[in-house]
């Protein structure tokens, strides 16, 4: 079994270790067991020597590490759960021809659910769709499925190959600059950096995707610019957007910095701060001390907007994933900042949940605002981008 | 990832050594070093460690900062006894409780001696300690259970984990706009997310290591084996050795007090 997070399945610190685990439980003999690892490392195309650490991996290569663990048990049935949700292109490449080889090497059953349905097209025989509380909706051949119910799952958020969300038309054009960054370093502490020399000129009304390979400091640029984190070198001038303030983002207060920038981070649970939604979103406007009929209102515009008033009462930690987004969104978008800074936004988002992102990043768009979004999902690039800055992946520095 | 569990590697033999027999040194030392409070039995056993381990080559550089703590305890607590450690001969020095006597002199060398002597080889035998290598010794060596071995092991990775996730919380409350005041309750709630999010990620792994069979009633095995032979026999019979020289040469010298008895 396969399971969605990279991070949460990998269980010990050397490659070998992790794939040999599953042996070492069954009971499997010592030479038979790194026989077996060699073999599954192969077969997932992990190329890493044995004693590699497991915390040097990327998303992908954890993916696969896990199901080289799992193939070294020899099992049967392999059962996958959304094995590429978090992962970038590359990633879900790589994991599903690894699937694939398997399944050419070996008898196994394979078994994957899943909402992006083109990843897996080519190597299943036979599609089931479920839906809550109605049980099986359809069953059959791929293609068979997919051109009786395609149109039904799609609206329900399912990724349908010939039924793509759609995609408002932007209308905006960039007004003044509003954050300006010269031969700007970034990295997560003094010593440690990871970009230099960056160039990069945000506008207001326009839209700034960042790309590049996992470890490239997509992230580290994210939290720089909005503030978070102090440039190792260069300049960063904010003076767009300061209002009196120094031009350094760096420099604000807490408090100064969410009424001019928002911040929205990959992990929406790192970001919650209450119990309940309407107290979630009532955090931002508090510190910008309006009234409390203000906060009422504005609290309730918002949640209507995001579809999240039916969801006012519930505490932020038990929303899906879906609604988890789209609440740290709301939480960012609520002291109006005329810049938002959003970090893979879409990342294992279903279709229905990524149009609606798309709609309302470009209706800030259209009303002046920036958005800089670092993301690796391609279509959301062509959606919404008026420039990409492509990072360069790091050399990697051996010690 | 921030990682703690970085392997350690080094080309001395000393980290080549299986784990156990490093625990088993560490602890020989520290309880022979604690039958008695003399000074004579503490110089001794910290030389022979002190030239032990620059013949292992784990000198003053490889160390470095991390010695830093030991010393500074071990120098405090000197000074604390010299000043109110128990009178006896005569007195050099007296204010208000304090009162630094031959006695108290002694005492307190003996203290930091004593400190030193334990702390030091314990910080070089677990510095060489990979903490898989130890895994896989507590398991096969003490055969202690694979459950909580393994567990452990498993949780310390997720430990790497915890300091990334408090970092993201940290900016997070000030992307939030609530990092100005307040920073005793921020702390708590900082703390409280992390509680959460860790009580999350610790069942998210227990599913993942059910998943590959971990916790069944299969007999495990190990797909390394931890080796218990002549290098490890012979780093315990070094610690019996300096144990045994540091003892006798008090119990010589006239200055050996078991347990601190006149």
């Amino acid at each position: 079994m396969v399971l969605q997070d990279p991070d949460s399945q990998v269980i010990l610190a050397r490659v070998g270790d992790d794939v040999a685990f599953g042996c070492e439980n069954l009971g499997v003999a010592r030479d038979e067991i790194w026989r077996r690892v060699r073999e599954s490392l192969d077969a997932v195309g992990l190329d890493v020597p044995p004693d590699y650490p497991t915390a040097r991996l990327s998303g992908g290569q954890k993916q696969r590490l896990a199901l080289a663990g799992v193939l070294a048990m020899r099992p049967g049935l392999l059962l996958l759960d959304e094995p590429t949700a978090n992962l970038d292109s590359k990633g879900v490449d790589d994991v599903r021809d690894a699937v694939g080889r398997v399944l050419d090497r070996r008898d196994s059953t394979l078994v994957v659910i899943e909402h992006r349905v083109e990843t897996w097209l080519d190597l299943v025989d036979r599609v089931i769709v479920l839906k809550a509380g109605a049980g099986v909706v359809a069953d059959g051949s791929p293609s068979e499925v997919l051109a009786r119910e395609g149109k039904r799952l799609a609206a329900s958020g399912v990724w349908v190959p010939r039924y793509p969300p759609t995609v408002p038309v932007r209308k905006s054009t960039p007004g003044s600059t509003l954050l300006h960054a010269h031969e700007l370093a970034i990295g997560r502490a003094r010593g440690a950096t990871i970009q230099h020399e960056l160039e990069i000129e945000v506008a207001a009304g326009s839209a700034l995707a960042v790309t590049g390979p996992n470890g490239s400091g997509k992230s580290t640029l994210g939290l720089t610019l909005g503030g978070l984190l102090a440039p190792l070198a260069g300049t960063l001038d904010a003076s767009g957007l300061a209002r009196g303030l120094s031009p350094d983002p760096y420099r604000w207060k807490s408090r100064e910095l969410v009424s001019r920038i928002g911040s929205v981070f990959q992990d929406p649970e790192h970001q919650f701060l209450a119990a309940t939604v309407r107290e979630e979103l009532a955090v931002g406007p508090r510190v910008l001390k309006l009234t409390r009929a203000e906060i009422a209102t504005q609290v309730e515009d918002l949640a209507e907007r995001l579809r999240l008033t039916t969801l006012l009462a519930a505490n932020p930690f038990t929303l899906s994933g879906g609604e988890k987004r789209r609440l740290s969104v709301a939480t960012a978008l609520i002291t109006r900042p005329p810049l938002l800074i959003v970090d893979e936004p879409t990342f294992g988002q279903d279709s229905r949940t990524w149009a609606e992102l798309v709609r309302i990043f470009a209706e800030l768009l259209d009303a002046g605002s920036a958005l800089v979004a670092i993301t690796h999902d391609a279509a959301f690039v062509t959606a919404l981008a008026d420039s990409e800055l492509v990072l360069a992946a790091r050399a990697e520095v051996r010690q | 990832m921030t990682s703690i569990l970085t392997p350690a590697r080094g080309e001395q033999p000393i980290f080549r050594v299986n784990p156990v027999a490093k625990l088993t040194t560490a602890l020989v030392l520290g309880v022979a070093l604690l039958l008695s409070l003399d000074w004579v039995s503490a110089a001794v056993a910290l030389a022979c460690e002190i030239v032990l381990m620059i013949w292992a080559g784990v000198g003053a550089r490889r160390l470095g900062l991390r010695v830093l703590p030991i010393l500074l305890a071990s120098l405090v607590a000197g000074v604390t006894i010299a000043l109110y450690g128990r009178p006896s001969g005569a007195t050099h020095f007296a204010f208000l409780f304090a009162r630094v006597s031959d006695g108290s002199l002694t005492l307190a060398t003996a203290t930091v001696l004593r400190i030193l002597a334990i702390a030091l080889p314990a910080l070089v035998l677990f510095l060489t300690v990979d903490p898989t290598d130890l895994a896989d010794g507590l398991g096969q060596v003490l055969h202690l259970p694979s459950r909580f071995v393994l567990g452990a092991l498993a949780a310390l990775r997720l430990a790497g984990l915890f300091l990334d996730d408090w970092r993201s919380l940290e900016l997070a409350r000030r992307a939030r706009g609530t990092a100005d005041r307040g920073r005793l309750r921020r702390f708590a709630g900082q703390a409280f997310a992390l509680l959460v999010l860790s009580i999350r990620r610790g069942s998210k792994l227990a599913t993942a290591m059910e998943a590959r069979g971990f916790g069944g009633s299969t007999r495990r095995t190990w797909a390394r084996e931890s080796r218990f032979g002549w290098p490890e026999a012979f780093l315990i019979l070094i610690g019996l050795g300096v144990a045994a020289a540091a003892i006798a040469a008090a119990v010589l010298a006239g200055t050996w007090s078991f347990l601190g008895r006149p």
